[in-house]
């Protein structure tokens, strides 16, 4: 595989089918959808071709030549005056066990989120030129290394998410749409802060022997390139790494959404459109806890573990305070966007763990909560589609009228909970095995898994509440079951729910060594950062 | 003597094209009375030539019009790199008006009266070419009248409704009063120093200590001047009105052109006057006064204000007017930081600025040309009337914002770096907090234009193919610049030189 730009051309062949889209008529929407749906069935094709080629012993993390798939050139240099030196930014991708499941996730729920779409009527050709734009945008957060090049991604998926949720979304689409672009502009902007204090204090050697600023994320985790005076630098004894660890990590903390950030994903996905709640809660929601995994962690190392017990807090703050919040709710919608916040939770908890386990867990469970949030939004998608509600007290009895929706719904909602044999129940039991070996977070984990608890009893009411008792004669002529369409969308997720439930080490091998490199590199690392009196 | 002048007139070719181009205008104007087609024709020769040679003047470091004796070779005139880079910033934004006002329909309505329009027009670019390079106290003072006379005519060109009057009026009253400010502050700094060059007032400055309070007095009298050119807070208070009741065109040039003037000559003033020396890039300036202090106070107060009350409106060109007042407070940072990368941010913004902020007025106009309105709330469903105008729209506003893969990111970011270099962390912060708040109204436009819903059915918009030229013509650097920015950074970084003593 070498020499062939399989990253390029994973991240950018959704924009390549925009451009297509765009030279379409509006008039053929049937053809623009399809032409989305090859696209995106292209790029789960690429991204199949990825795993295979995939070396599973390789860490990747911090260094370059661990990482597959590589694609370095220099994007922009300016070899200015001599107190700036050389502004440089490299078009720099490379994955490792951390991005390889994100690709995959990306790649299998936008496919999944193109079938979803083939309900949408209103400017088809717009809807689906964002989407793919937005697509281009995730890819290339997973597969950058160079942090200049990951904000242009990540910046590149606010503007189409806005507009997908404003024009498609629900009767309150305008306020949920700007509460979405506004949290997430304001995250970005001291990820930007951080960017440019990180590219002042960190210098890496260029070719012909001169130093250059970078914002290359590899050079910025050796503490070797740092200046001594760089802001950021830990040679620095009045630096500002611990504010800019904070503000990064804030950044990161709005996308999971960590409390008390977590307001605008209720609204955004209680207005968004079916697809969009999927693409939201699936693939969205890790770019957070990716981007601390991938830049906060191994840039900050040493204030990583200083502050993993807080990190571990708000994981299980998350968990509590999103169930008992998703018990609450009296829309099925809402309830879903709740039980996210309490399911990234877990993310957290597991990576403050900093141990292996509970990192493979965390990420695998980033994986698993993809794949069933994604499932769980789409079988409100099925019952609002029919029924135009989403309240869940508006029903009951459907499991006589129909069965195969709540055989769908019965997986979905026990993988939630963390029934064994499913996806979910491997990685939380990871996460708290990683977790509760730590002493420090011991008691916390303790209260954590009552989040288990609390999660069985909203899913398992809810499902009682929509399932059984009776019947209400209301829905009797709209309320049919599955058709094909919903078949192609639920039965794919219900397999790798399965299937990583009975067989987790196809993924779990995928990540092994990159979380056992970075478990060691953190502790390795803050050790060089603290001795060396900085 | 003579030969001393004319190889001074061969410096400023520039300048002399446009005072030619603007005397044929008047002549052609005399002399075919009937057909006034041509005008702008010979307008844009005129500049394409005067652009031409102010390309080739890139390089040229030296003093023209000298008036003093001795061995002090100061003039009138400072020839350098920066003043060229801001002449062609100028020539150009020059350019793109001629063809922004010939696409205009309130101007097009007058034609009868465009030999006036293209007139005072030309008088505005002499005087801002001037600017640009006046190292004189009484040449600055008077390149800021010249343009100013010439603006305030202008503002009020149409003379169609109340406002264009009472715009006109209200920049006269205070550009009046603003620019007798700033000729009580040269004349302190004249009693102090005996002397109206920059350079030998600098040089005055370095050997004899001056009586402090007169000292910062006069220097916040001359700002109060320049101030008022480039809409700083707290001089700022005919931004809105002149920009809504002037003609779209000119509200353009204004917020570009002559801003972009009144900064040059703002950095020069600081620069030729203040500095003690300059090391690694760094200015360090003459004790007395804290220039970074007071640009800090007054950049945060301009953008902020800007900023807040640009989210309130409800005309959109009012609403640009308050954005480009925040504009305005973001590059006084890049003069605040004090060093040459500092002035780099600032040269590269306002490249940017000027090809976005007239892209953003561009849209508005040809929208006003059809619907006949600037009220924000007509705009609703416009995105699908054209969807090319409201993508492109799109485009330009959020490059004004400053979000990735725009322009307008990379120009924010190079004056993020100038400042977190210079360890203006908090000041940093600020800056960045304020283009969250600006991200708003911005994206208020959008959700009119395309998800707002409207009572009206709306009409889809007919395009002229010109149009479509014009707003690639700004479209594509907006883009291109976002992505592929080193070829227009290297240009600004190579006019950095401004010349000293």
């Amino acid at each position: 595989m070498n020499g062939f730009p399989l990253l390029s051309l994973i991240t950018f062949l959704p924009v390549i089918g925009m451009i297509i889209i765009l030279f379409m008529p509006g008039k053929m929407a049937k053809e623009i959808k399809i032409t989305s749906l090859v696209i995106t069935f292209l790029q789960i094709i690429l991204a199949v071709i990825l795993l295979g080629n995939f070396n599973y012993s390789a860490g990747g993390i911090y260094e370059e030549s661990s990482f597959q798939f590589l694609e370095k050139f220099r994007w922009i240099e300016i070899t200015g005056l001599s107190w700036i030196g050389t502004v440089k930014v490299d078009y720099f991708l490379g994955v490792d066990g951390i991005s390889t499941p994100m690709i995959l996730l990306t790649a299998i729920i936008s496919f999944i989120a193109v079938i979803s779409s083939w309900s949408i009527t209103k400017s088809v050709k717009g809807f689906f030129a964002l989407f793919l734009l937005l697509d281009t945008g995730m890819m290339g957060v997973f597969v950058s290394l160079d942090f200049f090049l990951f904000y242009v991604f990540w910046e590149l998926m606010l503007l189409p998410m806005y507009f997908l949720i404003g024009i498609w979304g629900g009767p309150r689409k305008e306020y949920a749409a700007i509460k979405f672009f506004i949290y997430t502009l304001l995250g970005s902007v001291f990820m930007l802060l951080v960017m440019i204090a990180l590219y002042f204090s960190a210098s890496e050697t260029l070719a012909n022997g001169t130093s250059a600023f970078t914002f290359n994320l590899l050079t910025l985790m050796d503490p070797t390139n740092y200046t001594v005076d760089g802001i950021l630098s830990p040679l620095n004894p009045n630096n500002y790494r611990f504010i800019a660890y904070i503000a990064l990590f804030i950044g990161f903390a709005i996308k999971i959404p960590m409390f008390p950030f977590h307001t605008w994903l209720p609204d955004a996905h209680v207005e968004a459109p079916t697809p969009i709640s999927v693409i939201l809660a699936g693939v969205l929601l890790k770019m957070g806890t990716y981007g601390i995994l991938r830049i906060s962690y191994p840039i900050f190392p040493e204030i990583t573990q200083e502050l993993a017990y807080y990190i571990a807090l708000f994981g299980v703050i998350n968990i509590i305070y999103g169930a008992l919040v998703a018990l609450a709710q009296k829309d099925f919608k809402k309830m879903i966007a709740y039980s996210s916040v309490s399911h990234m939770g877990y993310v957290l908890l597991g990576m403050a763990s900093l141990s292996t386990t509970g990192i493979t867990g965390a990420i695998f469970q980033m994986f698993n909560h993809g794949t069933i949030t994604a499932m769980l939004f789409l079988i409100v998608g099925v019952i609002y589609d029919r029924a135009h509600t989403r309240e869940i007290n508006a029903f009951g009895g459907l499991a006589n009228k129909m069965p195969v929706y709540t055989f769908f719904v019965t997986i979905a909602f026990f993988a939630a909970i963390g029934l064994p044999s499913l996806s979910g129940f491997i990685s939380e039991a990871l996460v708290f095995v990683g977790a509760f070996g730590v002493q420090e977070i011991r008691v916390l984990t303790m209260i954590g898994t009552l989040g288990i608890l609390l999660g069985a009893a909203y899913m398992l009411w809810t499902l009682q509440r929509i399932f059984f008792g009776e019947f209400n004669d209301k829905w009797k002529d709209v309320l049919h079951d599955i058709t094909f369409r919903e078949y192609a969308m639920l039965v794919p997720l219900t397999i790798i729910i399965i299937f990583l439930g009975i067989y987790p080490s196809a993924m779990l091998d995928v990540m092994n060594s990159s979380v056992n490199t970075l478990v060691e590199f953190i502790s390795k690392n803050a050790e060089i950062i603290r001795i060396s009196g900085m | 003597m003579i030969e001393n002048l004319l190889a001074d007139v061969s410096l400023i070719v520039p300048e002399v094209i446009v005072s030619v181009t603007l005397l044929l205008i008047v002549l052609f104007d005399l002399i075919f009375n009937k057909d006034k087609s041509l005008i702008p024709y010979i307008g844009v020769v005129g500049i394409f030539l005067a652009l031409y040679f102010a390309i080739q003047n890139i390089g040229v470091n030296t003093h023209a019009f000298i008036v003093s004796s001795g061995n002090q070779n100061y003039g009138l005139l400072a020839l350098d790199s920066f003043g060229s880079y801001f002449r062609i910033i100028i020539l150009i934004a020059s350019i793109l008006i001629v063809f922004f006002a010939k696409a205009s329909s309130e101007i097009q309505q007058l034609k009868e009266r465009s030999g006036e329009f293209y007139a005072l027009l030309f008088g505005m670019i002499l005087g801002m070419l001037f600017m640009v390079s006046a190292s004189d106290l009484i040449m600055l003072y008077l390149s800021v009248e010249l343009l100013s006379l010439s603006s305030y005519v202008l503002a009020g060109f149409t003379k169609l409704r109340d406002r264009d009057t009472e715009a006109s009026l209200k920049y006269l009253v205070y550009g009046a009063a603003s620019s007798g400010i700033m000729l009580f502050g040269i004349s302190i700094i004249y009693g102090l120093t005996g002397n109206t060059n920059l350079f030998i007032i600098n040089d005055v400055f370095r050997s004899v200590s001056v009586n402090v309070l007169a000292y910062s007095f006069s220097i916040i009298l001359i700002f109060a001047g320049i101030g008022f050119k480039i809409s700083a807070v707290p001089f700022h208070f005919w931004t809105p009105d002149v920009y809504e009741g002037a003609p779209i065109s000119i509200t353009a040039f204004l917020s570009v052109a002559s801003k972009a003037a009144g900064f040059a000559l703002l950095v020069r003033f600081v620069k030729s006057t203040f500095l003690l020396n300059e090391s690694d890039g760094s200015w360090i300036l003459l004790n007395g006064f804290d220039w970074q202090t007071f640009l800090i106070i007054i950049s945060i107060l301009t953008m902020t204000l800007g900023n807040f009350a640009a989210l309130w409106q409800d005309n959109i060109k009012r609403m640009l007017a308050y954005s480009s007042i925040a504009h305005a407070g973001y590059m006084l940072l890049g003069l605040a930081v004090l060093s040459d990368q500092g002035l780099l941010a600032i040269m590269v913004y306002f490249l940017v600025y000027i090809i976005m902020n007239l892209g953003a007025f561009y849209i508005v106009m040809l929208i006003a040309n059809r619907i006949g309105s600037e009220d924000i709330k007509d705009y609703n469903r416009l995105g699908y009337a054209s969807p090319f105008l409201g993508v492109a729209l799109t485009i330009f506003l959020i490059s004004l914002t400053g979000l990735p893969p725009t322009a307008g990111f990379i120009a924010k970011l190079y004056l993020f770096l100038a400042l977190i270099d210079a360890k203006m962390i908090f000041v940093a912060v600020i800056a960045v907090l304020n283009s969250v708040v600006s991200l708003y109204y911005y994206i208020r436009i959008l959700k009119h234009m395309f998800i707002s819903e409207s009572e009206t059915e709306v009409e889809k918009f007919k395009i002229s193919m010109n149009e479509i030229v014009f707003i690639l013509i700004l479209l594509v650097p907006t883009l291109l610049f976002g992505i592929y920015f080193s070829p227009m950074v290297d240009f600004a970084q190579s006019c950095l030189s401004i010349i000293g003593n």
